[in-house]
């Protein structure tokens, strides 16, 4: 046994290759504490359902090891792992009543049936669900579904929670409400859980930790803010959030800053993330919210002149527009208040940041 | 701002309904698509009523009406409305008979009416054409005044009470007796209903029938239920090939798949070679020509109903079903039985419930295969309607056959719900 709660789960240079040609998970390796709440993130096709299926049992592990509590679990059956998963689809079996549903793992368990009756009324309780016992999953709406698959999950203290795209099939209001109760039975009960997303702003709300997977390699595994503010490549900085990208080249480095050249010979202050080559072609990311137009308050460390092309009225906030010389496009957020400035089509405008919000990544 | 600033500002809860035209117009609009719509299956309807439901109203009538005998003898059969039927009936009444007979010999139908008399009362039909051949050549005033005589001359079958309650009872325009003969059943002089005490085959081919199709529903289900699952679960490229060897017998000829298992099952025929090549068996195996034939052939033609419906089935059970039962701690058999197995007996009763019904009214390959041991009751009812030339029993066995199937739709209704079938 693991005393280092730190390492209750561990992926170990996990690989999984489907056809013995292509790898489509490359070397893994993660650690997750107990009780952590870690979401994969990624494209589709990116391996992270994949990583999924490898804890869960459903396909064997090609290369690596994957341990729960310091022990091997890849040569143990499915059914034999205790782990609880929640399905994209929910797969409440429809054959069955809600409470059905819910007293089947502790069915196969062979509880008590006081015991089960009473379990099952508690985690009803648990996802307000009290009046639904006799339902089949067909009647209930798609949130009460999504909160009987959950305390299906759950009912059977599993140490491990598995979430496969739990609120793909949801619209945007019941989502957000369903990852509010996530977070809640979460922080009440206190599993592990593994959630698997394409979904950033999800990602970004719930987890303690976001794996942002790309192509079978996990690019930043990080806690959100980390993530969001200090990416750790290109493909960080492009997928999580909105980001200006512009190409650039190095022309010095100082420390942990670089200085390099973007479109028209223009020169900026960057903070170097993965790159330091003097004279080695950059990507420039600033977030649209962290740069502003002249005239401003903020204080800046980088000024760029740029073509003005339209903006957009938005509500809350206008998006404006600029093209750099090389064509390279700039949008830029401003608060809608009295300040936001208006242009003529064509017009020059002064873009300012800080470098403290502006990195230098190795081209893609 | 205040509202007179939008442009399209209208009191919206002013007028919450239609006015009368608005009203009249949707109404004429939902007519004309219903119109259309009708019209659109009107064809189908003129066939489906003339093609489908004309013929069995006709079956079902048939198998109550039979109006030959009183075609053939209207006036004898009217005489002997006022016999008791105990005793001889009245001179008069053979009279007529004699009368009528005579006539029947000349129009050449005194064989029919033979036939019809026969079915009642076997060894009528001889008596009654001997009859008619020895009376045509009396003339008619001869037949009017000596009638009765000539006709107990020419057999001595005509005194006997039996024929005559036998042409009294064939001589009903409406009865139920070939209902009663489907059953096994009969009329006592007295008119009571009883067992028949002739030959009962019916109810006991009935049974077989069921019977069969039983064991075809089974074994199709036993085959089909696993090659369904592979199918359902094999990539795309091999399900689609497995696919198409399902339905290559659909595409074949039926005549085609039956007459190849009589070249496999027959005394000499490639599994009985083969077998005696091996040494398994010493001498051939009667295979052809029995109800092991008729069952074999008939699971094999039938199979892909039960495929079918099931692989639709399956096909939409999504995989994670038997990955949540998994993971909820369930081994994979309990998994199957208690979930996916739930899961699939809509595809399951609706293909049982084809091949069931199909197999119960099969008549090819019964015909072909089976021999006399392997027959079903559909070759019994072309039997009547081909050979016998007894429609009427023919039409009452076919009707029984489809209250049988209703009833068994009826049950299976009750035990699995119509709604839960699902096709495709």
């Amino acid at each position: 046994m693991a005393a280092d709660t730190t390492q209750f789960l561990r992926f170990l240079d996990v690989k999984k290759s489907y056809d013995q040609k292509i790898l489509v998970v490359k070397g893994f390796s993660l650690d997750v504490a107990k009780g952590e709440f870690i979401t994969l993130l990624g494209p589709s096709g990116s391996g992270k359902t994949t990583i999924l299926m490898l804890l869960a049992g459903f396909e064997s592990v090609t290369g690596g090891d994957i341990q729960i509590d310091g022990v091997p679990v890849t040569r143990t059956a499915p059914y034999k792992r205790n782990i609880g998963m929640v399905f994209q689809n929910y797969a409440l079996f429809p054959h069955m009543t809600v409470a059905e549903n819910l007293a089947y793992p502790l069915k196969v368990r062979s509880l008590d049936r006081s015991e089960i009756t009473a379990r099952v009324k508690d985690y009803l309780a648990l996802v307000e669900l009290e009046d639904y016992g006799k339902r089949h999953p067909g009647q209930l709406s798609g949130g009460q579904r999504q909160r009987v698959a959950l305390a299906r999950a759950l009912i059977f203290e599993p140490s491990l929670v598995l979430m496969d795209e739990p609120l793909g099939a949801l619209d945007k209001k019941l989502r957000e409400q369903m990852q509010f109760e996530i977070t809640r039975l979460h922080k009440k009960l206190g599993f592990t859980v593994i959630y698997v997303t394409h979904d950033q702003t999800e990602a970004l709300t719930m987890s303690d930790r976001v794996a942002v997977f790309n192509d079978g390699v996990v690019q930043q595994c990080a806690s959100p803010d980390v993530l969001y503010e200090r990416p750790s490549n290109a493909f960080v900085a492009d997928f999580i959030g909105e980001n200006n990208l512009m190409p650039a080249k190095i022309a010095a480095v100082r420390g942990d800053s670089v200085r390099v050249t973007v479109a028209g010979g223009q020169e900026i202050t960057a903070q170097a993330a993965d790159i330091r080559e003097v004279g080695g072609k950059c990507i420039i990311s600033v977030r649209p919210e962290k740069m502003f137009i002249k005239p401003s308050d903020h204080a800046y460390d980088n000024e760029i002149t740029a073509n003005f092309i339209v903006r957009h009225y938005v509500g809350d906030f206008i998006r404006y527009y600029f093209e750099l010389s090389d064509g390279s496009e700039i949008t830029i957020k401003v608060l809608n208040d009295a300040a936001a400035p208006v242009f003529d089509e064509g017009q020059l405008a002064q873009l300012i940041w800080q470098t403290s919000d502006c990195f230098a990544f190795r081209t893609m | 701002m205040t509202a007179t600033t939008f442009d399209d500002a209208r009191p919206v809860s002013a007028s919450p309904g239609l006015t009368r035209e608005e009203a009249g117009f949707a109404r004429r609009e939902l007519n004309r698509r219903r119109l259309r719509a009708f019209a659109l299956v009107i064809p189908l309807l003129v066939f489906i009523s003339f093609a489908f439901f004309a013929p069995i109203a006709t079956m079902l009538h048939r198998s109550v009406y039979n109006p030959t005998v009183v075609q053939l003898i209207p006036d004898t059969l009217a005489k002997l409305q006022s016999w008791d039927g105990e005793g001889r009936p009245d001179d008069s009444v053979l009279t007529a008979m004699a009368v009528d007979l005579k006539r029947l010999a000349n129009n050449r139908t005194s064989g029919k009416l033979g036939e019809a008399l026969n079915r009642g009362l076997p060894g009528t039909s001889s008596a009654v054409k001997a009859t008619a051949r020895k009376l045509r050549q009396v003339d008619d005033a001869t037949l009017a005044a000596d009638g009765a005589a000539l006709l107990l001359g020419a057999n001595d079958k005509w005194a006997s009470v039996e024929l005559w309650r036998n042409v009294r009872k064939t001589g009903r325009t409406y009865s139920d007796r070939y209902f009663l003969t489907a059953l096994d059943l009969e009329r006592n002089a007295e008119g009571d209903v009883q067992t028949r005490e002739a030959a009962q085959i019916y109810v006991q081919l009935y049974t077989k029938t069921m019977r069969i199709a039983l064991i075809i529903t089974i074994l199709t289900m036993l085959l089909g239920y696993p090659l369904a699952f592979v199918l359902a679960n094999a990539p795309a490229r091999t399900a689609s090939l497995l696919m198409v060897m399902v339905l290559l017998p659909f595409w074949t000829s039926l005549l085609v798949r039956t007459t190849a298992w009589i070249a496999l099952l027959q005394t000499n025929g490639v599994i009985n070679s083969v077998l005696m090549g091996v040494g398994v068996i010493g001498e051939p195996l009667e295979m052809l020509f029995t109800e092991f034939a008729t069952i074999v052939a008939m699971t094999h033609i039938l199979l892909p109903f039960m495929v079918l419906p099931l692989y639709s089935v399956m096909k939409g059970i999504d995989r994670s079903y038997m990955r949540a039962a998994l993971s909820l701690g369930s081994s994979p058999i309990p998994a199957f039985i208690r979930i996916y197995f739930p899961m699939t007996v809509p595809g399951l009763s609706a293909g049982a419930l084809l091949v069931f019904i199909i197999s119960v009214g099969y008549y090819i390959t019964p015909a072909l295969v089976g021999g006399t041991d392997g027959q079903m009751i559909s070759n019994i009812i072309a039997f009547h309607m081909q050979q016998s030339n007894n429609w009427e029993l023919a039409a009452a066995l076919g009707a029984l056959l489809l209250v049988l199937i209703i009833a068994l739709y009826w049950i299976y209704d009750l035990l699995v719900g119509a709604d839960n079938i699902k096709l495709a």
